[in-house]
């Protein structure tokens, strides 16, 4: 009886460990590995590669739009999670909303870039039915295959999920907080900036971080809107995986690496922040 | 204030949808039908690739409740020492994005065939890409029973290890365990990554394969996938715990 007690648990847990260690983790060292190995030994090669203007640009629009749509994300989202959380605001519209922020931050992927072909591609809908009433989008220089379609798209799923994310950081706001401020004689702008900005802070700096990871490992959306044309990581490690273009696979270790050492690089800089924040705003 | 948000946000999330649902109505000129849904079902890849994703999809909730499930209820109950691990292997995922672990998959494993040949091959990427929300969401349900107390009186009533999972710890994690399988379920039918680089015909693949030619298509079938991410989260929110719903097939 006693060996069992011992014996199935560690071995369920060992089991869980132990899967993902091989597939998991060891591709992970596998990639740091390939990426330094050229055909005589260790190489800085594959790494300084990645200054190439090709790769350079690439990490720049990908950085550029995960900047954008996190910050498009936490702004749109956090208001909207406001409008619908704040005291006053009708039931219906808090569950409706909560109940589409579902939905919409999971209908990402290849299906939403066709709703957004089918709307704003060059010959969608929206843009035809605003041709005609003489606006021109692609005459003025909008495209939906371009950085800022992209933002546009990405927003699809960024604000739904940053309100799912932040709407239990906003639920938590004490009422009374605002009275105190209000019986002090705080106007609305100053209760912002004095309570309710600095005690949110630390929540909204962990969801734009989650924003900007699942923007920037994000492939299926941008594949599909542009087929790769436009020079993003995923879609670029995609190209040497796929042999679309003439590099080797170590180059795309490389770029993996690079990946993670930026998203690595993120949550350090936000542990970081939070920590400083957190001295603010740790309850005395 | 508020009215301008709520209306805006409202134009930007319910524009497209109504565009889409028009546009895969569009017969060309000023005719409206369902020729892009009828020519839709004569394709054979449509039900082929809907299949086998719904196949990967169980398979891959089979392995959660096989691995994820007994090491998570062990950890608690035997080694919550370990939990700092376990936080730290379904955050590897995130850290580590799906195009890259594919690019390390590929690089580490080079067979055996019988692996790799197969769409099955599949099931351990997406075990990964369901790992952190399904450990979140099962975290939650272990952390809002009152395990060690549970365990306790259950022991000095006589039961078994097996009897406490069984009838004690399961039964208590039925709601988070559906939600995770249900997030699990959609997440896994629209995803496409590892799909598209491993070159296997998944719905997502084949969805964007028809994209390529057929417009008013792919917007059917964009309209479709709308209606399964709806009623997976439908379910997810009848159990009451929708706010897990963190997923990523983006």
């Amino acid at each position: 009886m006693t060996w069992r007690r011992l014996v199935v648990p560690y071995a369920f847990i060992g089991a869980f460990f132990l899967f993902s260690a091989a597939f998991m983790l060891a591709p992970t060292i596998m990639l740091a590995i390939q990426s330094v190995q050229g055909d005589g030994g260790f190489t800085l090669e594959y790494i300084a590669s990645l200054g190439e203007y090709r790769y350079r640009i690439a990490f720049e629009h990908s950085l550029v739009l995960s900047i954008a749509s996190a910050t498009v994300g936490v702004v749109a989202g956090g208001l909207i999670a406001y409008a619908v959380l704040k005291p006053g605001a009708p039931t219906w519209l808090r569950s409706g909303v909560t109940s589409f922020a579902a939905v919409a931050a999971n209908f990402a992927g290849v299906p939403l870039a066709f709703a957004f072909i089918a709307t704003l591609g060059s010959l969608g809908l929206l843009t035809t039915l605003l041709k005609q009433v003489g606006i021109d989008l692609y005459g003025l220089g909008f495209s939906l295959y371009s950085i800022s379609g992209l933002t546009l798209v990405y927003s699809y799923f960024q604000i739904p999920l940053m309100v799912i994310i932040i709407s239990p950081a906003i639920a938590a706001l004490k009422p009374s907080w605002r009275e105190a401020a209000e019986n002090l004689g705080a106007t609305d702008g100053q209760y912002w900036r004095l309570v309710g900005l600095p005690v949110l802070l630390p929540s909204l700096l962990s969801a734009w971080i989650l924003l900007f990871g699942s923007s920037f490992s994000a492939y299926a959306t941008a594949y599909a809107l542009t087929s790769g044309n436009i020079g993003l990581v995923t879609t670029e490690i995609s190209n040497v995986l796929s042999g679309n273009v003439m590099s080797s696979p170590q180059t795309g270790a490389a770029l993996s690496v690079g990946m993670i050492v930026v998203m690595v690089g993120v949550l350090l800089l936000s542990a970081t922040l939070a920590r400083r924040s957190a001295r603010w705003t740790a309850p005395r | 204030m508020t009215r301008i948000v709520l209306g805006c946000a409202f134009l930007y999330f319910f524009v497209p949808l109504v565009m889409t649902v028009a546009f895969s109505l569009w017969e060309g000129g000023s005719v409206y039908g369902f020729a892009a849904y009828r020519s839709l079902l004569h394709r054979p890849e449509l039900p082929t690739s809907l299949l086998l994703s719904v196949e990967l999809a169980v398979a891959t909730a089979a392995l959660l409740v096989t691995l994820l499930l007994p090491a998570m209820i062990f950890m608690n109950l035997y080694a919550p020492r370990l939990r700092p691990v376990f936080e730290f292997v379904a955050a590897l995922p995130f850290v580590v994005p799906a195009i890259a672990l594919v690019a390390g998959l590929s690089a580490l494993i080079e067979g055996p065939n019988w692996l790799i040949g197969t769409p099955f091959y599949l099931v351990i990427p997406y075990f990964f890409l369901a790992l952190p929300f399904a450990y979140r969401g099962l975290d939650v349900g272990l952390r809002s029973i009152d395990l060690p107390t549970l365990t306790e009186a259950a022991q000095s009533l006589g039961a078994d290890m097996g009897q406490i999972i069984r009838l004690v710890v399961l039964p208590n994690l039925r709601a988070s365990m559906i939600g995770a399988l249900l997030l699990t379920l959609a997440v896994v039918i629209g995803e496409f990554t590892f799909a598209n680089v491993l070159l296997f015909r998944t719905y997502a693949v084949f969805i964007n394969q028809i994209g390529q030619h057929e417009a008013t298509e792919a917007a059917a079938l964009s309209v479709f996938s709308f209606l399964i991410t709806w009623g997976a989260m439908l379910g997810v929110l009848l159990l009451g715990r929708g706010s897990a719903s963190l997923a990523g097939a983006r």
